[in-house]
């Protein structure tokens, strides 16, 4: 097999001890912060790139791959100990295993959110190693015409489709497609939305974006209504083991949990939170024991839990074999990449293996890691859940500052984190989504290349947008996305236009 | 909510804020020489774009008139004030060259109190332990570049 031939190029990478250090290293911190109320994997992602500046690619790219699953694991903890799920993906995972902490099953439900999550994660990893090499061979036929077409999918599909109102969501895409817009136009060398600031011609940086919506803006949004919502934390107390019931009760789950999870994750549309509360609902009817759904079901959180892990392989997918971001957070993975000059797609699939393979080897062993050592050092995070709220989210300020500074020393950009988190604060006080701007803004100049470049090769000829079968299929698809929510509004109204 | 068919005002502004970055946008774009090449130029993104937003807006117009934006809690823009108040400072001292390490010691503080906390001298020292940390790992062990002021240089 080819697949298997290139994992094994991947794991001599990943298992070089400094690699294995740097697994380790990226898995601690990624769950160290992570677990801290308010950061989601998004954020964990922006806020840890600093440390990996000044590695090689291979030992980012590594780090990365711990950070990644770490963060993901750090927001379970918190949904399931004091019910601030850091993003949407976990709200599934907050509604039962919060009961269940608050019932004094916090060890169980945190035993089954890790678990679930090796389950998962390793399930899912073996799905990219066979999925990705496929999808390479897809890709290289795709013209750019083709490309443009499945990034109007994945704008659609983000921003669009799967939120509660359209209009905002696309909103914020076009927001982020503006910010992509700012910079030296790469094909003509004209500046564009500059407003003669030098520090302006390069563009504007993911991370100082991503830092500034999610650190910033969250920080002012929660100070701004700190009198109204006090956070409780729930002790572990307790055994951490699972009973024999409870892996006889969690098994089925984890297992149906990554088959919503993975395929979901992996197509290039948006919607990370679909396949939990698919998940979660599924449970909820096939459970024998109904009458402990919303008391603490520990079902709700193996399910949930694994959807979301399968889920955020399977977005590796798209990521790494088309260069396509579908979540905020891979669009931080997207950003790790570009540091380096490197572009996903097939063509880094064919000129450096020993990164991709290397990337995808590692997430096998930051799953090893994560089981490992998340349950014995429970204790540890939890003492990091408690740190008093003002220390916890000046850290965080004082840490999003110094990135961004490291990252671009100059004070215009320290000015555009702050009007990035005002943005933000504004976004969540007016319940805009953000994941849309950050994919606006990094997928924006992508597309806008894509299609130019189509256009040149067709000589101008619109046309060449709908000549090609899957880019006809693609820009079909995205119609229907970009209609059908508006379409059921409408008939949801019609329903209900009695009142 | 409350008979809430009004007119949301925060939502119109928000409404005209995107016009405005719609007109902006135009008229960068005008300023643009087209280059001859085949297909579209760089005018044709910005334009896109603009126009989008400009459907937004009447969109977001639309939701703002019928009252249709979602409800909001009552804020405290002193613990808002407070935050952007740091932010200003640290951006203030590191752009005159006072260095890293007092402009995050300030930040620190603002914050803190801006979430509550009443004890700004143990706050700041707190901040100036943790900036020196924070210099020390990624300044000298990770050699990122940090802004120097006199304190840095002394470390």
């Amino acid at each position: 097999m080819d697949a298997f031939a290139a994992l094994a190029t991947g794991l001599t990478v990943a298992l070089q001890p400094i690699n294995l250090l740097y697994a380790l290293i990226g898995v601690l911190l990624g769950t160290a912060v992570g677990v801290l109320p308010g950061i989601g994997p998004a954020l964990t992602v922006a806020l840890l790139l600093p440390i990996t500046f000044k590695l090689d690619p291979a030992g980012s790219l590594i780090m990365f791959a711990g950070i990644y699953y770490g963060g993901m694991y750090g927001g379970s903890t918190t949904a399931i100990l004091i019910n601030t799920p850091g993003e949407s993906a976990s709200l599934a995972t907050a509604l039962e295993g919060n009961k269940m902490a608050k019932a004094g099953r916090g060890g169980p439900a945190l035993a089954t959110a890790a678990i679930g999550s090796f389950v998962a994660g390793t399930l899912a990893t073996i799905g990219i190693v066979f999925l990705a090499p496929w999808l390479v061979e897809v890709a290289v036929s795709f013209g750019p015409e083709d490309y443009f077409a499945l990034m109007c999918v994945a704008f659609i599909t983000v921003s669009a489709t799967f939120g509660s109102s359209p209009i905002r969501g696309l909103t914020a895409l076009f927001i982020g497609l503006t910010l992509g817009i700012v910079g030296i136009d790469r094909l003509t060398g004209q500046a564009r939305l500059s407003f003669s600031v030098p520090e302006l011609l390069d563009g504007v940086e993911i991370t100082t974006l991503a830092v500034g919506l999610f650190a910033v803006g969250e920080a002012l949004y929660v100070a701004s209504r700190r009198h109204k919502h006090a956070e409780t934390l729930e002790p572990v107390r307790g055994s951490l083991w699972m009973t024999k019931e409870d892996w006889k009760r969690s098994w089925k789950p984890w297992l149906r949990g990554t088959m919503f999870g993975f395929p979901i994750g992996a197509l290039p549309a948006g919607g990370a939170e679909i396949p939990t509360f698919l998940s979660y609902s599924t449970e909820r009817k096939l459970t024998k024991h109904p009458e402990e759904f919303g008391h603490g079901a520990i079902e709700g959180v193996a399910g949930p839990e694994a959807a979301n892990n399968a889920s955020a392989a399977g977005t590796l997918v798209p990521l790494l074999t088309l260069g396509l971001p579908t979540s905020a957070t891979a669009a931080m993975m997207l950003a790790g990449f570009q540091q380096y000059g490197l572009n996903p797609g097939p063509l880094l699939f064919a000129e450096r293996p020993d990164l991709v393979w290397g990337l995808i080897a590692s997430l096998f062993i930051a799953n090893v890691m994560l089981l490992v050592l998340n349950l014995p050092l429970v204790g540890l995070w939890v003492r990091l859940l408690a740190i008093p709220q003002p220390w916890l989210y000046a850290g965080i300020l004082v840490f999003a500052t110094m990135g961004t500074i490291a990252a671009k020393p100059s004070v215009v950009e320290l000015t555009m984190l702050v009007a990035f988190g005002i943005m933000g604060y504004v976004m969540r006080r007016f319940d805009y989504p953000i994941a849309p701007v950050v994919v606006g803004l990094i997928l924006g100049p992508i597309a806008e290349a894509q299609l130019r470049r189509a256009l040149q090769i067709s000589l101008g000829d619109p046309m060449v947008l709908l000549q090609s079968p899957m880019s006809a299929t693609l820009l079909a698809i995205s119609a229907v996305a970009l209609i059908a929510p508006f379409v059921m509004k409408g008939l949801g109204k019609l329903n209900n236009s009695d009142d | 909510m409350d008979g809430s068919r009004q007119v949301d005002r925060a939502g119109m502004a928000l409404a005209a804020l995107l016009l405005v970055i719609a007109a902006v946008i135009f008229w960068d774009t005008s300023n643009l020489q087209l280059a001859a090449t085949y297909g579209v130029g760089p005018k044709a993104m910005p334009i896109v774009v603009a126009s989008g937003l400009a459907l937004l807006a009447v969109g977001n117009a639309v939701l703002a008139w019928r009252g249709d934006f979602p409800a909001r809690e009552d804020t405290d823009p002193k613990a808002i004030l407070l935050i952007l108040g740091g932010l200003a400072a640290l951006i203030a001292i590191i752009g005159l060259g006072g260095g890293f390490i007092p402009a995050t010691a300030i930040l620190f503080a603002a914050t803190a109190t801006a979430f509550g906390r009443r004890a700004i001298l143990t706050d700041l020292a707190i901040g100036l332990v943790l900036a020196v940390a924070v210099y020390l790992m990624f300044a000298k062990i990770l050699t990122l570049s940090l802004p120097m002021g006199p304190i840095e240089r002394l470390l």
